[in-house]
């Protein structure tokens, strides 16, 4: 081969080899505070398996929202809900067909006093818990569940006064946790994480998913990241098994 | 309610705020009249770590102040059981109690600092003068002490009250945000804005600013009539 074809055959195979090296891309995404431990997981296997870098900045979704509005330079948005993440196609700010549901949240009553697992009901009705935690119903598609769930059940007249409202679902579960609440509504994602400070202690009683609207958590690219290539692997990373395992055994439901 | 811009907005958070700021000014001025007095006679070198120990809650994040608060007094733990020694019944956190308590630990330092200077720039001679005429303590404190401080009492009284007033850290971590109890304006706004309630959040935050705005105003006006000329 004359050498000119040679140098361009061998620079060839040099920039294959290379590609993987010049394509990986970092992606910054917006999630949801409930999330952060499950998809700090996720994101170390996708960085594993694909060699994208991906940045993740954690927060309540509104105040997620509002920076997005403003110009935030996210790639893509994981909300708590999906009324947030679907506002920004309102705003024209978010890829209509990327939306997905990436994961949906299970409340549970948890209790470091009273025994839940047993007798949930009986307890929310009877027992004289000074304080019920629960995240704010305004602010929290938790918090609104559960309110949901005790209005449903004829519960909530009897507690409301004794309601604690918590800014966020993690703030709420600092309320149980350090015992200003002897009861109260969390993530099935807070108690059943090894690494929780309530793993093993106290009970807690799983909501039927029938007994409240399912707390649908939407997630899609931002104009921003469109054309970002670590942001397209990172949401179909979302959708295969591995991730779903990994989702799944943090306490949430995948379809 | 108020009705405004086509939506109601709920004051109650306002009044709320005032009163947890003015119990708390009150309490501080009370209190801290006497620490800052003692510190303001301190030779000694210890007077160094306990203007450090009040100047703390200006250093320190809220909500680390909010979440020791939590734990500290929490229904379960030593202070509340103490004070179950003498028949008190409810709970310290998430209620307007707790936030007055941690309110005046906020805004220690925005009390005593201005008092202590106040203090310390009064001269001996005026109250060495005056013991010497048989003047009491009580008397000499009240005559002569007070309204050579004055400037410091109502400026230490005016930033307390406005710091309270912007209190958020302290009253996310132990409050509950339970309506007409624990929710203040602060947290308020906070909320609206988190379920996209812009109006209601724009309202309050324009009243919050305004405020702010004119209590500035009213102490640097002290200031500049007040002015003493000591000496």
């Amino acid at each position: 081969m004359k050498i000119k074809n040679r140098v361009r055959f061998w620079s060839g195979v040099v920039c294959v080899l290379f590609s993987s090296l010049v394509s990986a891309e970092s992606t910054t995404i917006a999630v949801a505070a409930n999330f952060t431990k499950t998809i700090e997981v996720v994101g170390k296997a996708f960085e594993a398996e694909t060699g994208h870098q991906v940045k993740f900045s954690f927060g309540p979704t509104g105040k997620l929202y509002a920076q997005i509005k403003n110009g935030a330079p996210f790639d893509a948005f994981f909300g708590a809900d999906e009324r947030r993440p679907k506002k920004t196609i309102e705003d024209g700010l978010g890829v209509k067909q990327s939306y997905f549901v990436y994961a949906q949240g299970q409340i549970v009553l948890y209790s470091s006093k009273y025994r839940v697992d047993r007798q949930p009901i009986e307890v929310l009705r009877s027992a004289d818990f000074r304080h019920l935690a629960i995240a704010n119903p305004k602010t929290a598609p938790y918090g609104e569940r559960a309110v949901a769930f005790l209005k449903k059940k004829g519960l909530y007249e009897g507690v409301k006064s004794r309601i604690v409202n918590g800014e966020s679902i993690a703030h709420a579960f600092q309320y149980v946790v350090t015992h200003n609440a002897p009861i109260g509504f969390v993530a099935l994602s807070q108690v059943v994480d090894p690494a929780s400070p309530v793993y093993g202690k106290g009970a807690y009683w799983v909501v039927p998913a029938s007994d409240y609207a399912p707390i649908n958590q939407g997630a899609l690219i931002l104009k921003r990241g469109e054309s970002n290539v670590a942001t397209r692997a990172f949401i179909d990373f979302m959708k295969t098994p591995k991730a779903i395992a990994i989702i799944k055994r943090y306490g949430y439901h995948v379809h | 309610m108020l009705k405004i811009f086509d939506t109601d907005i709920d004051l109650a958070p306002i009044w709320l705020t005032l009163e947890v700021a003015t119990l708390t000014t009150l309490i501080l001025l009370i209190l801290g009249t006497p620490l800052a007095w003692w510190m303001a006679q301190m030779r000694s070198s210890n007077k160094v770590l306990l203007e450090a120990l009040v100047a703390l809650p200006l250093v320190l994040p809220p909500t680390v102040l909010g979440f020791y608060l939590l734990i500290v007094l929490n229904p379960t733990g030593p202070v509340t059981e103490f004070l179950r020694w003498f028949g008190f019944e409810g709970q310290l956190t998430f209620s307007k109690t707790g936030l007055v308590i941690g309110s005046v630990f906020y805004s220690l330092p925005f009390a005593v600092q201005p008092l202590m200077h106040a203090f310390e720039a009064i001269p001996h001679r005026l109250l060495d003068a005056a013991a010497t005429l048989r003047a009491s303590f009580i008397d000499r404190f009240r005559t002569i002490v007070l309204p050579l401080s004055r400037r410091g009492v109502l400026v230490a009284a005016t930033l307390t009250f406005a710091h309270t007033v912007g209190e958020f850290g302290v009253v996310l971590m132990v409050g509950g945000n339970i309506p007409g109890e624990t929710r203040m304006v602060s947290i308020d706004i906070f909320d609206h804005v988190e379920s996209l309630e812009y109006t209601k959040a724009h309202v309050l935050s324009a009243v919050m600013l305004v405020f702010s705005l004119m209590v500035l105003m009213l102490v640097y006006g002290i200031n500049r009539r007040f002015g003493v000329k000591v000496g």
